[in-house]
């Protein structure tokens, strides 16, 4: 029902935009030359349209209700001290821009295109180099973002801010976009009802995607490559995370999946690669993970003490250092049904599901735990020894923590 | 010179232990290979069979010969031949051979199912532990007259190396958590042979297993050229040394 309304609001709008209204030419040898000029003229309803050319007009900001349209990809810039595009009206339409060069400054927050409490507004075609924010948006419902190429090549997180930045807003739509080199990639607080779908957040300096008390959410089928500390849900519930990839998180802080404070939530058909630990959970409560696969990672799973009532079943875990650690003796989750390789159990009456139960916290990942240091050791023979024994007679290992029906084979994903 | 190697090769290659140890090598590697489906699991599970069986038999198997041809080393030395020549044509001979068994039992099997540089530095592994534990067991040969005596010295070694040395590592650790010793723990993993064979791999094979603030450390040394470089002398030290004190204790031996 949501999709349908949101849907049609966007056709509505598509006519109101561009059907009734006048179409102000702009630029270098057209009706109007500067863009300030051809806004200041236009009426609610109205086309700009603004031709090949670089703009250099400070900050421009949209009040009325246009379609604000780019032919040719005319470059606006803000020359690093303005931000460029400020809407102020709802029902706004930006499409087929480049804009660059927004000014810095932690005070006011300045983006290439920053959204004032303004309702539908659609943001889409746009290429957004080198900015502070690249699209900032707050207190605004129903605005649509598509299709935009943000870029930008920080190099320290304290001067930059981050690619899409949504602040207490709500059902939004973050549709199909590449965001690169920003601190976070994509950043939500206080967003709810809102989609975040086929974006591909790589090489950002903090998170691919950082999500902060913002309910009933969803991301499905993005992309998060090589980002500084991978993707951070936090205090956060009703998120549901479906067919995303999480890659190449590689590092100290590091995380395919960060979870933190989250309950009532679903994480189906990842896949997490390559990641220092595939998901990390910490206070965390009634999460169903499932369907996911988690392929050669440090830590397939690291699940703090602090976590509770989580399912986790049906995932495959293959090629991981550790599939899975924990920092406690108490076990409060259930790991049924899933597939690990390392399992080495039989099944005699061929139900698919192994017979003995697996125990998929090994000693050395308990003492690596208590112990970085002795990560030198990893795959020495003592260790294989100690593992192999614990395995058979589990003393130091929580004897609670394990799958009771492993399965044989891996689950097609 | 080459004559006293050629005759030690020959006798060696001609020897049904090695041929059996070649078996052995092919057999498991093969097995391994075509059982795991993805080969770097395939390379880890061959890892720890060249950090166990590949000095195992070195050691032992040089042992013996050593003691086994103390006649043929007095017959040498009646000739008017330098001792160290004979010892050299004698250790050059042994190691050939072990490590042609090693090569065409493990080596072809990985340079065909994984022929990348991870492979390639678990072949160079296979080669540093036959060396490094050929030439531990010429030392323990060098130290006694008994045969008894000497296999149980060269056994001694392997097993300390393979098994006791990683324990005390771990008990180490756990003594001196509170301190931080990743830079002194790269200082004591040189002191095993088997150790180093094995992070020389793991950086190459195994990444993912070398995190957080430790891996960083140990990538920053290990990782790198120099460190592999440095790696690469300390094997070379680790078989010269030994084989050195043993020669120069022949050198001097009432025979």
């Amino acid at each position: 029902m949501k999709y349908k309304l949101i849907v049609c609001s966007f056709f509505l709008l598509g006519f109101s935009a561009t059907a009734p209204g006048r179409q102000l030419l702009t630029g270098p040898f057209k009706q109007y030359h500067s863009i300030k000029q051809a806004l200041s003229k236009s009426q609610a309803g109205d086309t700009v349209l603004v031709f090949t050319g670089t703009y250099k007009e400070g900050n421009i900001i949209i009040d009325k209700p246009i379609y604000f349209k780019g032919t040719g990809n005319p470059v606006i810039d803000g020359e690093l001290k303005y931000e460029v595009l400020s809407v102020k009206s709802p029902n706004v339409i930006i499409e087929g821009f480049t804009i660059r060069n927004s000014g810095h400054g932690s005070l006011d927050d300045p983006g290439g295109i920053k959204v004032y409490a303004s309702n539908n507004v659609i943001i889409q075609n746009n290429k957004i180099e080198n900015n502070f924010f690249g699209i900032y948006i707050q207190y605004s419902k129903h605005c649509l973002i598509r299709n935009n190429f943000i870029i930008s090549n920080a190099t320290d997180e304290q001067l930059i801010g981050n690619g899409i930045h949504c602040w207490k807003s709500d059902s939004l739509q973050i549709t199909s976009n590449e965001i690169q080199g920003h601190r976070d990639g994509i950043y939500f607080e206080f967003v709810t009802n809102s989609d975040i779908f086929m974006n591909h957040s790589k090489n950002n300096i903090r998170y691919g995607l950082h999500f902060m008390f913002s309910n009933n959410d969803s991301y499905v089928l993005n992309t998060f490559t090589g980002n500084g500390a991978g993707v951070a849900v936090m205090f956060t519930k009703n998120v549901k995370m479906f067919h995303n990839v999480f890659e190449q998180n590689w590092g100290d802080a590091a995380y395919g999946l960060l979870l933190k404070e989250i309950s009532d939530s679903q994480i189906a058909g990842n896949t997490f690669i390559s990641n220092t630990s595939g998901i990390y959970m910490e206070g965390t409560n009634r999460i169903m993970v499932t369907k996911n696969s988690f392929h050669q990672n440090g830590w397939g799973m690291r699940i703090q003490a602090s976590c509770m009532d989580n399912i986790i079943t049906k995932n495959n875990f293959t090629g991981n250092t550790f599939d899975i650690t924990t920092n406690g003796s108490l076990v409060l989750n259930n790991f049924d049904g899933n597939y690990w390789d390392k399992y080495e159990g039989y099944d005699l009456n061929k139900d698919k599901k192994g017979d003995v139960p697996y125990h998929p916290i090994s000693l050395f990942s308990v003492i690596v735990e208590m112990n970085p240091p002795a990560m030198l050791l990893y795959r020495s023979i003592i260790v294989s020894l100690l593992d192999k024994s614990e395995k058979l007679i589990p003393s130091l290992t929580p004897d609670l923590f394990r799958d009771n029906t492993p399965l044989m084979r891996a689950i097609e994903l | 010179m080459y004559r006293i190697m050629k005759y030690v090769m020959l006798d060696i290659l001609k020897n049904k232990i090695l041929l059996f140890y070649t078996l052995l090598l092919a057999v498991l590697s093969w097995s391994v290979f075509s059982l795991e489906d993805n080969a770097t699991k395939g390379l880890l599970t061959l890892l720890n069979m060249v950090l166990l069986t590949v000095p195992l038999i070195a050691v032992i198997f040089s042992a013996i010969y050593v003691y086994n041809c103390g006649e043929f080393i007095e017959l040498l030395v009646s000739q008017p031949i330098k001792r160290t020549k004979i010892y050299i044509s004698i250790f050059t001979g042994l190691s050939i051979s072990l490590l042609l068994a090693f090569l065409a039992g493990a080596g072809i099997p990985i340079l065909i199912f994984s022929f990348n540089l991870s492979g390639l530095h678990l072949i160079m592994a296979g080669i540093f532990s036959t060396l490094v534990f050929t030439a531990l067991a010429f030392l323990s040969a060098s130290l006694t007259r008994d045969k008894a005596k000497g296999l149980g010295i060269a056994i001694l070694t392997w097993l300390f190396f393979a098994l006791l040395f990683d324990g005390i590592i771990l008990f180490l650790v756990f003594q001196f958590a509170e301190y931080p010793i990743e830079k002194m723990m790269i200082g004591i993993s040189v002191l095993s042979p088997i150790d180093l064979s094995r992070i020389l791999v793991l950086l190459e094979l195994d990444v993912s297993a070398m995190m957080g603030y430790t891996g960083a450390i140990f990538k920053e040394f290990f990782g790198t050229i120099t460190g592999r470089i440095f790696t690469i002398l300390l094997l070379l030290l680790w078989t010269i040394v030994p084989f050195l004190i043993a020669l120069l204790r022949f050198r001097k031996k009432d025979l």
